[in-house]
């Protein structure tokens, strides 16, 4: 709110007009933003959940590395982590105006968001067959929708960032107009937040 | 009535985009809106309708209990077998009234229909900043309705655990034999939700960027900033319901165990964070009706609002203190005590912002040129029936009062109050007041105090002796009061709240038929029928595609009714320039 | 049928009736003073041909006296409240002493437990039956509340008194009977189809009395199979 500076009540009632500039920042970047926050809250009410439930009940939670593989995960996460830079990358590159390693950096991304969906349905398989299941008591309730609501939500961002490299193919992302790359990038690293936090609650905790 | 003067001031009107779009883009698929809003109205009338219905099967049977309901004869044996309501039909009664009126009437009626109709309007845009998103979150909360609808034919009936759905009751099927129902419930909101949170982020990124020049923060009309505040509540709330209800729904279909006990789930864990959210949602119920209400207040008195300053500051402070309230409705639920009394203090606060704005309103009202005319009238009723309730919530707010009073008829009373006399008060005020903004033509204005007057007496005879059941100790959700001896003697009571509950329904077909009749038959409306200063005033009815044909330019705020200024009328339209109005800079259009 | 509330038999209902209408004539003045302004405004202040509205954006004084009024009310209705609380339901609020009853809630009937001969709970001896409560006059009572299923809220109008049983919870709630004679016990918690005759009755006796009736069940139920398979 730039314009709260020193209006007092008479002088914003009438003339003289002020400038309408919003917050400076186009309409898709604001509203990923803002949609962030909605996430943001989404994933309170699960890890607080989890919290409350584990507060209540410490010993109905195997100690770390019993029950899931936690090497195999540690590996997913370093993937995780390489597909933000290679995200970073593909903005830089869109910023130059570099369509071609904009395009191969999205690939890059594309492919290694796609292979920690993999890693994990491959997890989730591994669990399944040990009889570690959702129905599994509280430690089994809070793992499977935690983690399943975070690949969830990486699948949608690996699906918007196909469409993304699609457009990027056909040279839509140009150096003064990327904004394409730019939100996708925002959601991307958000969701690549979120697993740093989960992973370390769920898995190492 | 139409001041025609005013128009001549305004930038050429008559030069509106030509519209060829096909129907099914223009209105099915529409990404405009106005027609957002016109569906989204025609869709929460429908559940409107739908949730009152449902009211006068519950008011049937607590009036008349194991009576057969008139032409209940219709109704499965399943539900009402001879038109004599079951118990189990009678809980899902009873959630379903709750769901429909809270998530597909108040809350679409308020947000989904006025967030989209009025934003681009007041504030001077073309259109929302995403108007595909906003098409979207309407189709996607017709599909949400449309299971919430198909719990009612499913095995085992509709979910019947409330409308705030407390666990273990939700979570386990076998407490209710309602299994397909109690997950519909869940699915369709959790739809809901996301049509909800569509429609917020796309609210706030129009208001905070799509301003016309000039129409700085503090010349918002008080109706948009209110929805500005809903547009942020929804979305920090809906989610939290959300993954409320999706571990609900696990805990329903794949054996987790969040809210049930036996492995160690926490039955207050799904009350804690049903009303984290659901306390939010009061005020997402609440705010747009109390914004909307301070225009049509403001027009009606001839007035500027009084207090204009304090008023945003008390919709931003409602807005923060919202989240630090929730544990209000959990004074009795086995929560720690001590917290109680933290959340007693935090309540008690909270209707502070509440009171000043009742005193504005007032405020602006004195000294005021009152027309009463059909908006004015139920916005006024809006003060004086929301102040009940607000008043009624300080008992609540008590612990040691609320001990007695939790879970009987004084809430039902409390929240209807705030619902029905202030929310749906409001709403009839906002539609009877954007009505011919939005077709064109004006509602007949004899029959809409026809239908006011019917309404606020049978209102006030339905819900102000309940307040006097609940004080007797009258528990709330039973069904059926007459198998207690201590509430035998409230019996005639009961029949007599049910007798004006179905005067109080009927008198709505009256807003039925003029609502319809005025589509069709009402007075053309010009374009500014009331001679209100908002920007959707300065534009056609209905306003273009496009909505104005010139980006208006704003130069005050919105409520210079009466102003000096104005010299042959007693209002000053935003976007009308005086000779010594500065023009505001422009920023080019786009980013 | 009134805003008065009925008549009171616990030994804090006083307490909290006092509250109660000291907010109801609070409210009231509130409720007078907002109606009767509306009424007054409409009339007094309804447009007149060539009536013209005060142009005014309001006084920051008298919003400055309503909201502190307002503030400094509410704040002491909310002190007052505090420790009326505490006294009711706070953590430490149970009398020494106190009579331990068991009350656990189950679809849909409360089953009371009254301890033994060793006047304690959970010892083996305890007698249990169903949707009756029988309390001794002016003693405290302590209630550990449970469920079997789904939440249950016990509430005696008369004790004002309420607090839920919630599955998986143990949640211990006092009273103390004042008046001898039979009153009722509901459940205020939606709990499912038969929620609304989820009903017991209350018996408050002389202690004497009490005892006796005690006395008297406790051997019956030693004698009777089924009322042991009740315990
Ligand atoms: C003036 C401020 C208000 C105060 C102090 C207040 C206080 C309370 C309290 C303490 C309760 C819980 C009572 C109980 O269950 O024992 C309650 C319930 C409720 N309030 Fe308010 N309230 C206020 C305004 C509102 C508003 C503006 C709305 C909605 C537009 C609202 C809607 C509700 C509803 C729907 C319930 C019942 C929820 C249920 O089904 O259990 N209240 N209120
Ligand atoms: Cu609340
Ligand atoms: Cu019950």
């Amino acid at each position: 709110m730039a314009h709260a500076h020193a209006l007092t009540h008479d002088d914003v009632m009438r003339p003289p007009a002020g400038r309408e500039p919003g917050s400076g920042v186009y309409n898709e970047k604001l509203g990923m933003w803002v949609f962030l926050g909605s996430e943001v809250m989404f994933f309170t009410s699960l890890i607080g959940a989890y919290i409350i439930l584990r507060f209540g009940h410490p010993e109905k939670w195997a100690p770390p590395g019993e029950v899931l593989n936690v090497p195999v995960t540690a590996v997913n996460t370093f993937l995780l982590i390489c597909s933000s830079v290679t995200m970073v990358k593909a903005f830089a590159s869109a910023q130059d105006g570099n369509q071609r390693a904009l395009r191969s950096w999205l690939l890059a991304t594309v492919l290694i968001g796609a292979s920690f969906v993999g890693v994990q349905v491959y997890e989730y398989a591994e669990l399944v067959h040990k009889g570690f299941v959702p129905s599994e008591g509280l430690y089994g309730s809070t793992f499977f929708t935690m983690t399943g609501f975070h690949g969830f939500h990486v699948t949608v961002g690996v699906l918007c960032m196909m469409f993304v490299t699609w457009r990027a193919f056909q040279g839509k992302y140009t150096a003064t107009d990327h904004r394409g790359v730019e939100v996708i990038g925002l959601y991307w690293h958000f969701v690549d937040l979120v697993w740093i936090i989960l992973f370390t609650i769920v898995y190492l905790i | 009535m139409a001041s025609t003067a005013a128009v001549v001031h305004e930038p050429a009107l008559e030069h509106a985009h030509a519209d060829d779009r096909p129907f099914i883009r223009k209105y099915i698929f529409s990404t405009d809106h106005k027609i957002i809003g016109i569906q989204f109205l025609l869709m929460s009338l429908f559940f409107l309708l739908i949730g009152g219905m449902l009211a006068m099967v519950i008011r049937w049977q607590l009036g008349f209990p194991g009576r057969a309901m008139p032409g209940g004869g219709v109704l499965p044996e399943t539900m009402a077998p001879g038109g004599i309501v079951l118990p189990e039909f009678y809980n899902s009664l009873v959630t379903m009234h709750g769901t429909f009126m809270v998530f597909f009437a108040i809350m679409p009626l308020l947000v989904g229909v006025f967030g989209n109709y009025l934003i681009p309007l007041k504030i001077g845009a073309p259109d929302m900043a995403f108007p595909r998103i906003n098409m979207a979150s309407f189709w996607i909360a017709v599909p949400a309705g449309l299971i919430m609808l198909a719990g009612f034919f499913v095995e085992g009936g509709h979910a019947a655990a409330g409308w705030t759905g407390y666990a273990p009751l939700s979570a386990n099927p076998e407490l209710t034999g309602v299994s397909l129902g109690q997950q519909l419930w869940c699915v369709s909101l959790i739809i809901l939700g996301l049509s909800s949170i569509m429609g917020s982020f796309n609210y706030i990124t129009t208001i905070i960027n799509m301003r016309a020049p000039g129409m700085i923060w503090f010349r918002l009309p008080l109706s948009i900033w209110a929805l500005f505040i809903t547009a942020i509540l929804v979305l920090l709330a809906m989610p939290i319901l959300s993954g409320a209800l999706i571990m609900l729904l696990f805990d329903q279909t794949l054996g987790t165990h969040f809210f049930l006990p036996a492995q160690g789930g926490q039955p207050l864990l799904w009350q804690h964070l049903f009303w984290f959210f659901g306390h939010p949602e009061v005020y997402i119920l609440i705010l747009p009706a109390m914004g909307m209400v301070s225009d049509i207040i403001a027009n009606g008195s001839r007035k500027p609002i009084f207090g204009y300053t304090s008023m945003v500051l008390a919709i931003i402070a409602i807005g923060a203190l919202g989240w630090g309230v929730w544990g209000h409705h959990m004074f009795m639920s086995g929560m720690n005590p001590t917290l109680g009394t933290g959340f007693m203090i935090s309540t008690l606060l909270i209707s502070v912002p509440s009171a000043i704005k009742t005193f504005n309103w007032m405020g602006t009202m004195w000294g005021g040129n009152i027309r009463f005319h059909v908006p004015m009238l139920h916005a006024v009723a809006f003060v004086s029936m929301f102040v009940i309730g607000g008043l009624s919530g300080v008992f609540m707010a008590t612990t040691p009062v609320d001990i007695y009073i939790h879970d009987t008829y004084f809430i039902v009373a409390h929240l209807h109050y705030v619902l029905f006399g202030g929310s749906l008060f409001a709403i009839f005020a906002a539609v009877t007041f954007w009505y011919p903004k939005m077709f064109g033509r004006l509602m007949n204005p004899l029959w809409g105090k026809v239908h006011f007057w019917l309404t606020f007496i049978f209102f006030n005879a339905v819900f102000f002796p309940m307040h006097g059941l609940g004080a007797q100790g009258h528990m709330r959700r039973i069904y059926d009061p007459t198998e207690y001896e201590f509430l035998a003697p409230l019996q005639g009571v009961n029949r007599m709240i049910t007798i004006s509950a179905f005067l109080l329904f009927t008198a709505q077909i009256i807003f039925l038929v003029n609502f319809i009749a005025g589509w069709f038959k009402g007075a053309k409306a010009g374009p500014n029928p009331w001679q209100d200063n908002g920007l959707e005033w300065a534009t056609p009815s209905p306003p273009p595609h496009g909505n104005f044909p010139v980006t208006p330019h704003v130069y005050r705020g919105p409520y210079e009714f009466s102003s000096p200024l104005a010299v042959d009328d007693d209002y000053l339209p935003q976007s009308r320039k005086l000779e010594t109005d500065r023009e505001p800079a422009v920023l080019p259009a786009g980013d | 049928m009134s805003w008065l509330l009925p008549p009171h038999a616990s030994s804090y209902a006083a307490d909290i009736d006092w509250l109660y209408y000291l907010i109801l004539i609070i409210t009231g003045i509130a409720f007078l003073v907002v109606q009767i302004g509306l009424v007054w405004f409409i009339i007094k202040y309804r447009a007149r041909p060539n009536g013209k509205a005060l142009y005014t954006h309001g006084f920051a004084k008298a919003e400055w006296i309503w909201t502190s009024v307002t503030a400094v009310v509410v704040v002491v209705i909310g002190l007052l409240s505090a420790g009326v609380w505490d006294r009711i339901k706070g953590r430490d609020s149970i009398p020494p002493g106190a009579i331990p009853i068991g009350i656990h809630g189950k679809q849909f009937e409360w089953h009371i437990s009254y301890p033994g001969a060793d006047g304690q709970l959970g010892t083996g001896d305890d007698l249990s039956i169903r949707n009756q409560l029988h309390l001794p006059l002016n003693k405290p009572v302590v209630a550990t509340l449970t469920s079997e299923d789904a939440i249950h809220s016990f509430f005696i109008p008369a004790f004002r008194i309420k607090q839920d049983a919630v599955p998986g919870m143990t949640i211990r709630v006092w009273f103390q009977p004042t008046d001898t004679g039979t009153f009722e016990l509901a459940c205020a918690e939606l709990c499912g189809l038969g929620h609304y005759r989820m009903r017991a009755v209350v018996t408050v006796h002389a202690e004497a009395e009490y005892q006796r009736w005690l006395d008297e069940r406790g051997r019956a139920a030693a004698a009777s199979p089924t009322a042991l398979l009740q315990r």
